[in-house]
């Protein structure tokens, strides 16, 4: 069994530090700098491209090929614990020569740090990063929609399929700069496309959760169930 | 006893002093009881549902017309209720849950985005649940007042009240076309759902 369970009291790091206030007078750009940008800068001299601080944030921008190794550092060393991954998102500028920006936001509970880390892919070539899912396990469904709207590929998710739009949805990335807004097919064709997606067609027993009890059903629901039969219909 | 004291103008037939019966259409007992015991199927999807939930409440108090009962599966209902927008991903199992429910069947469509897609003219959005179900009574509205969703309940009860048992074809099955899933044609969706107002020039978002 695992260990029982310990909560992460915010700012435990450092117990001595100021309790935390609503910041005034935030500057648009400048400040004071999250000690974590400048650790990175130090130990990752290749991998760390800039740093900046936006209204009171830090935005560390990296190679992409970094991605898993400082991601997996920041998680790691006792001196940052970035324990909770936010969010993972894309960004895609007007401009179809500027590269598209892969975000992550860390936050460390322990030292009560926010952080934000970026990367950049030029969209002249494939769109593909690590994945951050052998780190933190809820980069799961970020990374899934993230390829879902913008069509970046995460290398190494064990699972990396369309999570709001169906799988078999043909018309590319909604989020991208290029997408219509009304999609590209005709609305008939988007409606005879969607009339003909078979919502349970994916799953198998074993991949449901049900599946996991199944012991514990009745002998001849296990029967019905185990040759195929699709409840509901 | 009371019903020594009905006059004679009254417009219940039959020898007095005797019990009491009602003579009336067949059609109009049927219709009657159909349209004041309507069960709905609610099928909320965003802030319109918000809506229905006060409609049910005290305040306004859908009991009184007979649909307090709200029925969460499509067997036992007899009126779905689409209160909110319906995304394409939700269009096979909006038409399931219309195929799903037994006859005598009608169908509310409840606020702008459910009627025409409202202001979601986007990739994602169905333009208008009439073009996967067929619909009685459109309530417009973003999202409509409770009392104007009462006002189409009464609509479809006086819709539900005109109906004829000698028509054999009120409770026929939609069938949509075997191949397509469509049941109106193609240009017809297409001319439905046509940009409108501001959305033609949004077309695209950059470049």
């Amino acid at each position: 069994m695992s260990a029982p369970f310990t909560p992460v009291l915010p700012g435990s790091a450092n117990p001595g530090a100021p309790a935390p206030s609503t910041p005034r007078n935030v500057p648009q750009k400048g400040g004071e700098a999250n000690p974590s940008a400048a650790a990175i800068a130090a130990k990752f001299g290749a991998l760390f491209v800039r740093s900046e601080v936006i209204w009171g944030e830090t935005n560390v921008y990296i190679q992409p090929k970094g991605v898993s190794e400082i991601v997996r550092w920041l998680h790691d060393d006792p001196t940052q614990q970035y324990d909770y991954l936010s969010d993972v998102t894309a960004v895609e500028f007007r401009d179809p020569e500027q590269a598209i920006e892969v975000v992550w936001h860390l936050r460390s509970l322990p030292f009560r740090r926010f952080l934000r880390l970026k990367t950049e892919l030029d969209k002249r070539a494939p769109l593909a990063v690590d994945s951050v899912w052998p780190i933190y396990k809820g980069a799961n469904w970020l990374e899934r929609e993230c390829y879902d709207m913008f069509g970046i590929t995460f290398t190494g998710h064990p699972d990396l399929r369309r999570i709001l739009m169906w799988e078999s949805y043909r018309e590319g990335f909604p989020l991208r700069k290029d997408f219509p807004l009304r999609g590209r097919f005709s609305r008939a064709e988007q409606l005879r496309q969607a009339l003909s997606i078979t919502t349970e067609g994916r799953y198998s027993m074993e991949e449901l959760s049900v599946a996991q009890a199944f012991e514990d059903l009745p002998e001849d629901m296990r029967r019905r169930l185990a040759g195929g039969e699709r409840t509901g219909e | 006893m009371g019903l020594s004291h009905v006059s004679p103008t009254s417009t219940t037939f039959g020898p007095p002093q005797q019990e009491s019966w009602v003579a009336t259409r067949l059609d109009f007992l049927v219709n009657w009881s159909r349209s004041k015991s309507l069960w709905p199927m609610p099928f909320g999807t965003a802030c319109c549902a918000i809506e229905f939930m006060a409609t049910a409440a005290t305040r306004f108090d859908l009991a009184r017309f007979g649909m307090e009962r709200m029925s969460f599966s499509p067997r036992q209902a007899d009126v779905l209720i689409c209160a909110g927008r319906v995304p394409f991903k939700l269009a096979p199992v909006l038409r399931r849950i219309w195929q799903q429910m037994p006859q005598p069947k009608w169908a509310i469509s409840m606020g702008a985005c459910a009627s025409s897609g409202g202001m979601f003219d986007n990739y994602a959005v169905v333009q208008g649940i009439d073009t996967i179900i067929p619909v009685d009574v459109y309530v417009p509205g973003c999202p409509p007042r409770p009392e104007g969703l009462l006002y189409g309940i009464m609509m479809l009860q006086e819709k539900v009240m005109r109906e004829k048992m000698s028509d054999t074809t009120i409770r026929n099955e939609m069938e949509p076309d075997p191949e397509s899933g469509l049941y109106i044609p193609a240009s017809r969706i297409d001319e439905l759902s046509e940009p409108f107002g501001n959305s033609i020039h949004q077309t695209r978002s950059a470049l």
